[in-house]
C-alpha cells in the first residue's frame, strides 16, 4: 500500500496507492537545495524557501492515452494546488534563500488524483527530513443520493455528483486546501465536510503507522 | 514592468485597520462595493463594475461538430483574459499563474455546476451542436477579479439571444436575426461567486477585498453560490489554514450575498429588456454620462456627526498635555560622540561660513543655528529630506530632536562635529 526508499542523498520517493481500489500510484521526488537559488535570483525569497511543484500525469495512466502530460490547464491548476497545500505545512522560514522541489507523477488515475498527490508528498517530505507542521492527509468525498462517500473513484466522479478534496493536518483539524465541485445544497456541506475529515484522520493513522515502521527497519537496518 | 512592492507602514498600517475593523473605503466588513452592470447594443455583451474593478464579457456561438464522447451536448468554452490596461503589473507572457487559477474558477464556477442547459443547445445529434463562447476581459483590476468575473460571465449568458435554428427532417434551416427573433439560452441557476480574504492567520476576514487588501491578505476563499442556496463550488487558496466552521460561517455570509447580487442581475436584465422593448436608446454609449470627461465618481458616503463635538471634547480632556522635556543627565566626555545623534546636520554652516574649522565655532553659535533648524524643520510639514547625502535624516518626532537639540547643546558637539568633517575632508 505504502512503500518508501532511501537513497544516500537527500532525495526521497514515496508511492501511495489509497485502499478502496489501487486508483492512483504516485511517486514523489523532493530534493532540497540549501545553496542559494541561481538563475532564477528574482524568485528567491529571503526569509523563507520556495516551494517548486510539479504535477503531471503518465500518458497510460488514464483510460485513454493522454495527449499532453503537463502543462494544460488541469495540471496548472492541480500544480498550484499542491503548491499552496505545502506551503501551509512545510515549515518554509527555516529554509532562507532555498528552494524544496516537488514532483508528482500520477501513474494510475482512477479518481482522487489531488488526494493521492498530498499523501505521498507528505510521506516523501517526511522522509527527505523536511520539517512539517504535522501529517498532510487528504480525501475525497462526495455527495450522491443523499449519501456522503468517501474516496471517490473515477466512475463515481465522472457521475457528475459533487465532489469534495479536502487537505487536512490531523491534529488541529487545520484545513489547508478544500476543494469543491457541483451543486451541494448548503445544509449538506458540513455533513460532507465531517465525513471527510474522518476519513482524513484515518488516513493520518495509516500514515503514522507506515513511518514508523519505516523507521524501525531503517534504524535497524543501519544498527547493523 | 513589475508590481511596485507594497512598503512595509502601508501594509502594517492596513493589517491594523483590519483588525480595528476599519477597511480603507470606509465599509463594513461584510459590504461589497458598488456593483454596476451595463449591457451593450449587442445581445450577450455586458460591463460588470464591482467598485473600480471592471470586467467585459462577451458571449457568441457557433456551429460546431460535438464532442466524440458527447453526441448530444453543446460545447460551452471560458475564456478569461487580464488585460494589459487592468494594471501595469500584466504584461503579455507573464502572469500565467493568476490567469490559470481564475480560468479554472470560472469554468468550474460555470460548467461543472450545470447552469446552462447542454442538452437544449443540441441541433444535429452527433454532427451538429452550438458551441457557446464565454470572452472575459478584465479591464480594470481594483481587487476581487474572481466575483466580478463570475457576474458578468452569468449575466452576459442570461442576456445572450442565439439564432434561432429549425428542423425539417433532413434540412437545417439556421435564422439571421432579420427574419426570426434569436432565442434566449436555457439557464437553469445563476452561480454567483463570494471572495472572502483572510488575515492574521484566519482571525479576520474580510468580504469582497480591494486590491490593497488582496496584497496583505493571507488566503483567500472563493465560494461560489446560488440563490437557492446551493453550493457550486468552494476554492480555499493562498496557503492558509481554515477550520470547518469558518468555512460553513462563510457559506452562511456567502447565501446573503448572492441572492442580494442575484437580485441586482434581475433588474438589470429587466431594465434593459423594456428599453430595448421600448425602442428607447440603449448601449454603451447611453450609460456613459454626457457633458463629463471624469469616468470616476466618488459616491456621497454619509458620516456619523451627531456626537462629533462631544467625542472632540472628550479627546481633548483626555489627552495628557505634553511632558516636559527634561534634558538627559548624560555629559559627555570630550572627544565622545555618538552615531545617530546631531540630528541637525552643521556642516551646512561651513558653506555659510566659509569652511571655517570646528574649532572656531563657538557654543552660542552652535546652539542658536541648531534651534533655528529646529524651529525651521517644525514650520515645514511635510519635512523634506535633502538630497546632499552629508546630511542626517531627520526624525519625524519633533519632541525627541528637541530633546537631541538640547543634548547637543549641552555637550562637546564641537569635538564631534571634528570627526564628522574628517571623513569629508
Amino acid at each position: 500500500m505504502c512503500s518508501r526508499s532511501l537513497n544516500p542523498r537527500v532525495i526521497s520517493r514515496a508511492i501511495f496507492s489509497p485502499f478502496l481500489s489501487s486508483k492512483a500510484l504516485v511517486a514523489t521526488v523532493v530534493p532540497i537545495r540549501i545553496q542559494p537559488v541561481r538563475g532564477a535570483r528574482s524568485k528567491c525569497l529571503h526569509d523563507r524557501a520556495v516551494l517548486n511543484c510539479q504535477y503531471s500525469m503518465a500518458t497510460f495512466s488514464t483510460a485513454e492515452r493522454k495527449r499532453r502530460p503537463h502543462g494544460d490547464r488541469k495540471s496548472s491548476e492541480m500544480t498550484l494546488h499542491l503548491k499552496q497545500t505545502f506551503e501551509a505545512a512545510i515549515l518554509t522560514q527555516l529554509y532562507p534563500r532555498s528552494q524544496i522541489d516537488i514532483y508528482v507523477q500520477i501513474l494510475q488515475a482512477d479518481g482522487g488524483n489531488y488526494s493521492s498527490c498530498v499523501n505521498a508528498a507528505t510521506l516523501a517530505v517526511v522522509d527527505a527530513g523536511i520539517p512539517l507542521r504535522d501529517y498532510v492527509c487528504a480525501c475525497s468525498a462526495g455527495f450522491l443520493e443523499d449519501t456522503p462517500l468517501v474516496d471517490l473513484s473515477h466512475v463515481e466522479e465522472s457521475s457528475g455528483g459533487t465532489q469534495l478534496s479536502l487537505a487536512l493536518l490531523p491534529k488541529a483539524e487545520h484545513l489547508a486546501l478544500v476543494e469543491m465541485d457541483a451543486r451541494l445544497h448548503q445544509d449538506h456541506l458540513e455533513g460532507l465536510m465531517d465525513a471527510a475529515t474522518r476519513a482524513c484522520k484515518d488516513l493520518h493513522a495509516v500514515l503514522d503507522r507506515v513511518v514508523r515502521e519505516h523507521l524501525q527497519e531503517v534504524s535497524t537496518q543501519l544498527g547493523e | 514592468m513589475r508590481e511596485t512592492p507594497l512598503s512595509n507602514c502601508e501594509r502594517q498600517f492596513l493589517v491594523q485597520a483590519i483588525a480595528e475593523k476599519k477597511r480603507l473605503d470606509g465599509r463594513q466588513t461584510y459590504d461589497y462595493r458598488n456593483i454596476k452592470i451595463t449591457f451593450g447594443t449587442d445581445y450577450g455583451c455586458c460591463i460588470v463594475d464591482l467598485g473600480k474593478t471592471r470586467v467585459l464579457a462577451q458571449i457568441s456561438c457557433e456551429l460546431v461538430a460535438p464532442k466524440m464522447n458527447r453526441p448530444t451536448e453543446g460545447i460551452l468554452f471560458f475564456n478569461l483574459e487580464l488585460s494589459q490596461m487592468a494594471s501595469p503589473a500584466f504584461e503579455p507572457g507573464r502572469q500565467s499563474e493568476l490567469v490559470v487559477k481564475l480560468n479554472r474558477l470560472v469554468e468550474r464556477c460555470l460548467r461543472n455546476s450545470k447552469c446552462i442547459d447542454t442538452e437544449s443547445l443540441c441541433v444535429v445529434s452527433g454532427e451538429k451542436v452550438w458551441q457557446i463562447r464565454v470572452d472575459l476581459h478584465l479591464l480594470n483590476h481594483d481587487g476581487n477579479i474572481m466575483d466580478a468575473a463570475s457576474i458578468a460571465a452569468i449575466t452576459a449568458l442570461c442576456h445572450f439571444r442565439r439564432p434561432d435554428v429549425s428542423i425539417q427532417g433532413e434540412d437545417v434551416t439556421v435564422y439571421t436575426p432579420e427574419e426570426r427573433d434569436p432565442v434566449p439560452l436555457s439557464i437553469h441557476h445563476m452561480p454567483i461567486c463570494v471572495s472572502f480574504s483572510f488575515f492574521q492567520q484566519g482571525t479576520y476576514l474580510l468580504v469582497d477585498p480591494s486590491e490593497r487588501e488582496e496584497r496583505v491578505m493571507d488566503g483567500l476563499l472563493v465560494i461560489a453560490m446560488n440563490k437557492h442556496r446551493e453550493i457550486c463550488t468552494i476554492q480555499s487558496s493562498g496557503g492558509i489554514m481554515l477550520l470547518k466552521d469558518q468555512v460553513l460561517r462563510c457559506s452562511k455570509i456567502a447565501s446573503v450575498k448572492v441572492t442580494e447580487i442575484s437580485e441586482l442581475i434581475q433588474k438589470a436584465l429587466e431594465n434593459d429588456k423594456k428599453v430595448r422593448k421600448e425602442g428607447g436608446k440603449f448601449g454603451f454609449a447611453e450609460s456613459m454620462p454626457n457633458q463629463r470627461i471624469t469616468a470616476y465618481k466618488m459616491e456621497v458616503a454619509p458620516v456619523d456627526t451627531d456626537d462629533i463635538g462631544k467625542k472632540a471634547e472628550d479627546l481633548i480632556s483626555n489627552t495628557e498635555p505634553p511632558s516636559e522635556i527634561i534634558p538627559s543627565p548624560v555629559v559627555r566626555a570630550p572627544g565622545t560622540g555618538q552615531i545617530g545623534e546631531g540630528l541637525q546636520n552643521s556642516w551646512g554652516l561651513d558653506e555659510n561660513e566659509d569652511g571655517e574649522e570646528a574649532e572656531d565655532q563657538t557654543m552660542e553659535e552652535e546652539l542658536q543655528t541648531m534651534d533655528v533648524k529646529v524651529k525651521s524643520v517644525n514650520k515645514e510639514d511635510p519635512i523634506v529630506l535633502s538630497d546632499s547625502e552629508e546630511e542626517d535624516v531627520v526624525v519625524l518626532e519633533p519632541k525627541i530632536m528637541k530633546k537631541e537639540v538640547k543634548v547637543q547643546a549641552s555637550s562637546t558637539a564641537a569635538s564631534k562635529k571634528k570627526k564628522k568633517k574628517k571623513p569629508a575632508h
